[in-house]
């Protein structure tokens, strides 16, 4: 028969506890017996939704100063700098949406919406011109890319990104959605109307303009997967991206996010074929939030990893 | 506990309970200037510490609050007198005119250099935010600036036949009574003494003024409407060689209308500040 030596708890064994406050008011709003201490804020945050079923996990963010940075939702009670008694501090997000719900919308949107215009649905034009087709090939042109550019956008939604964050606070669809069926529909009026006036350089125009839309297209997407390699499935892990094979990825020499400079390169060789100003107008409000996520997204390299590439820039190679 | 003592602090006007010197000052227009109050409404500064209210234009302004430069304080203090001194110049002339002339007819006619001098200058406003003499948002001050700009010059410089409306007056005379309060407000906080009267009526015209000037710029929208209709003037027709049109007569009635969800913000936010600043209460923001 084995005999066990009594059991001597050390302090990583000991079951913790766990008290949650609200970060505002300070009430108590819930206790926590015997938590494991290798328990993840992830588990703690399951265990609190027992109590406050209103407040689903993405909603919830706990930290350890009322006034603090969240913590993470891997991260394991015992390695936190708390005694047995850990306080946590409750915020609540607001209702969440899935990232790739919010997507989704978002792109579908403009898919479908174009399409209304370039079928010329009534309502739109003069009723003389409901489902009929423009004379002008730039237009059958304009609206194969534009719509492939959505789709492709959708298909690497559902199959190539990898989100590090599961959710996204409920009014950004509304913001979102907004910004790019409001674009798209704006764009498209102007395009397919029957007094649209085809580009000043002719053919030449379009050809120059379809070479740069298809290369900014592939390498658009040949970035996101060499991003999707980086990082295994599940995990949230993050690398300094480097240039593959892929002559594409290549612009990592030079930027931090290529994939935004392939996506304004996308949007500048619209706008070429198009020439048409809300087309433009559209690259430029674009291209300004792309640069300030680029800035972001450099910065947080630059933090995180020491021996970032200086050469690189976050969107523009060499200028921004 | 930080609320409070600022709220208390900003009650015994810009005191040296404040760490840095002088408070920044010029901040945003208070009154009829509904502009973008959805960005307005996150932050209407003043000029003492009270009036920073939401969070983010809280960092923002203690981010800020370091020493303001010697030549920054003299410039702002140059600045805000420059401006009440305009304002009032503006205020007597059509005290003058109403009183010469029995009515308010040739009144729009004869302030309006003075009116668009000042009125524009007010876009320096703007580079104070950018260059961080003053703590409000770029965003904010230049919503705030560019409704004034486009009532004075899009509006009544643009649309002569409107000029002679009584709705004018009306915008007008808010716009003077609020200037007036704000730029001495400001002149005042930053001297560092700042008489409580003037306090009291910064944060209690608006209650009048707002909708006062609400109301005139948009009787005066409504009256330009139709010489905007027949003229077609500011905007742009298809085909033309960059696909893009643009119809002034439809902007003018979403201007409009954006005044409804605008106005309701900016009105209840200064509400709100005024609750804090003048009677110290501690209000708990809503989460972001």
């Amino acid at each position: 028969m084995k005999v066990q030596s009594p059991r001597h708890w050390t302090s990583r064994e000991f079951p913790h506890q766990v008290e949650i406050l609200d970060a505002k008011t300070r009430e108590k709003l819930c206790f926590l017996d015997k938590v494991e201490p290798q328990a993840t804020i992830a588990e703690i945050k399951n265990l609190f939704t027992k109590t406050h079923p209103q407040w689903y996990p993405a909603r919830q963010s706990l930290r350890l100063d009322p006034k603090g940075k969240s913590l993470k939702d891997e991260d394991v009670l015992q390695k936190l700098p708390v005694g047995t008694t850990a306080t946590l501090y409750f915020r609540d997000l607001g209702a969440q949406i899935s990232w790739v719900t919010v997507f989704l919308t978002e792109y579908a949107g403009p898919l479908f919406i174009y399409l209304l215009f370039y079928f010329r649905v009534p309502f739109i034009y003069g009723h003389k011109y409901d489902f009929t087709s423009s004379r002008h090939t730039v237009v059958h042109l304009a609206c194969i890319c534009h719509s492939f550019h959505y789709i492709k956008r959708l298909l690497e939604t559902l199959f190539v990104h990898r989100f590090s964050h599961g959710t996204m606070p409920l009014r950004n669809i509304f913001k979102n959605c907004t910004y790019y069926w409001g674009f798209a529909a704006w764009m498209a009026y102007y395009i397919n109307h029957p007094l649209y006036t085809p580009p000043t350089y002719g053919a030449q125009q379009v050809k120059l303009a379809l070479a740069i839309f298809v290369i900014c297209q592939l390498g658009n997407f040949s970035i996101h997967m060499a991003l999707r390699d980086l990082r295994p499935a599940g995990s949230k892990t993050r690398k300094i991206p480097y240039p593959t094979k892929n002559p594409f990825t290549w612009l990592f020499l030079l930027v931090s996010c290529p994939n935004y400079t392939y996506e304004v390169g996308s949007w500048i060789g619209f706008a070429i074929m198009t020439q048409c100003l809300p087309v433009a107008l559209f690259s430029l409000v674009g291209f300004t939030q792309m640069t300030i996520w680029a800035k972001g997204k450099h910065r947080s390299y630059l933090k995180e990893f020491r021996d970032y590439p200086p050469l690189r820039m976050p969107i523009i190679p060499f200028l921004l | 506990m930080g609320r409070l003592t600022e709220a208390a602090a900003a009650g015994g006007g810009a005191s040296a309970a404040r760490s840095a010197g002088p408070p920044p000052a010029p901040l945003p227009l208070s009154s009829t200037s509904p502009g973008c109050a959805a960005a307005m409404a996150s932050s209407e500064e003043d000029g003492t510490n009270g009036g920073a209210s939401e969070a983010s234009e809280e960092r923002e302004a203690v981010g800020k609050r370091r020493r303001l430069g010697l030549l920054a304080t003299i410039w702002l203090t140059f600045y805000n007198i420059a401006m009440t001194a305009g304002w009032l110049v503006l205020a007597i002339a059509m005290v003058r005119f109403y009183m010469e002339k029995g009515t308010h007819k040739g009144l729009y006619k004869s302030i309006q250099k003075t009116l668009k001098f000042f009125q524009t200058f007010a876009l320096l406003e703007i580079v104070h935010c950018l260059i961080g003499i003053v703590p409000t948002s770029v965003l904010v001050a230049g919503v705030q600036v560019s409704s004034r700009i486009f009532m004075v010059w899009l509006v009544t410089h643009s649309i002569k036949p409107i000029q002679n409306e009584e709705s004018v007056v009306l915008f007008l005379v808010a716009w003077t009574v609020t200037e007036i309060t704000r730029y001495s407000f400001y002149t005042f906080s930053l001297l560092d003494h700042l008489p409580y009267f003037i306090k009291w009526a910064r944060y209690n015209f608006f209650i009048i003024l707002y909708p006062v000037g609400v109301a005139g710029e948009l009787l005066t929208i409504y009256a330009a409407l139709p010489y905007v209709k027949k003229t077609g003037m500011f905007s742009i027709r298809l085909p033309n060689k960059y696909n893009v049109s643009f119809d002034y007569y439809y902007f003018l009635l979403i201007t409009m209308a954006s005044y409804i969800p605008l106005f309701p913000q900016l009105y209840f936010h200064m509400l709100r500040q005024r609750r804090k600043v003048l009677h110290g209460e501690v209000i708990v923001e809503k989460d972001d």
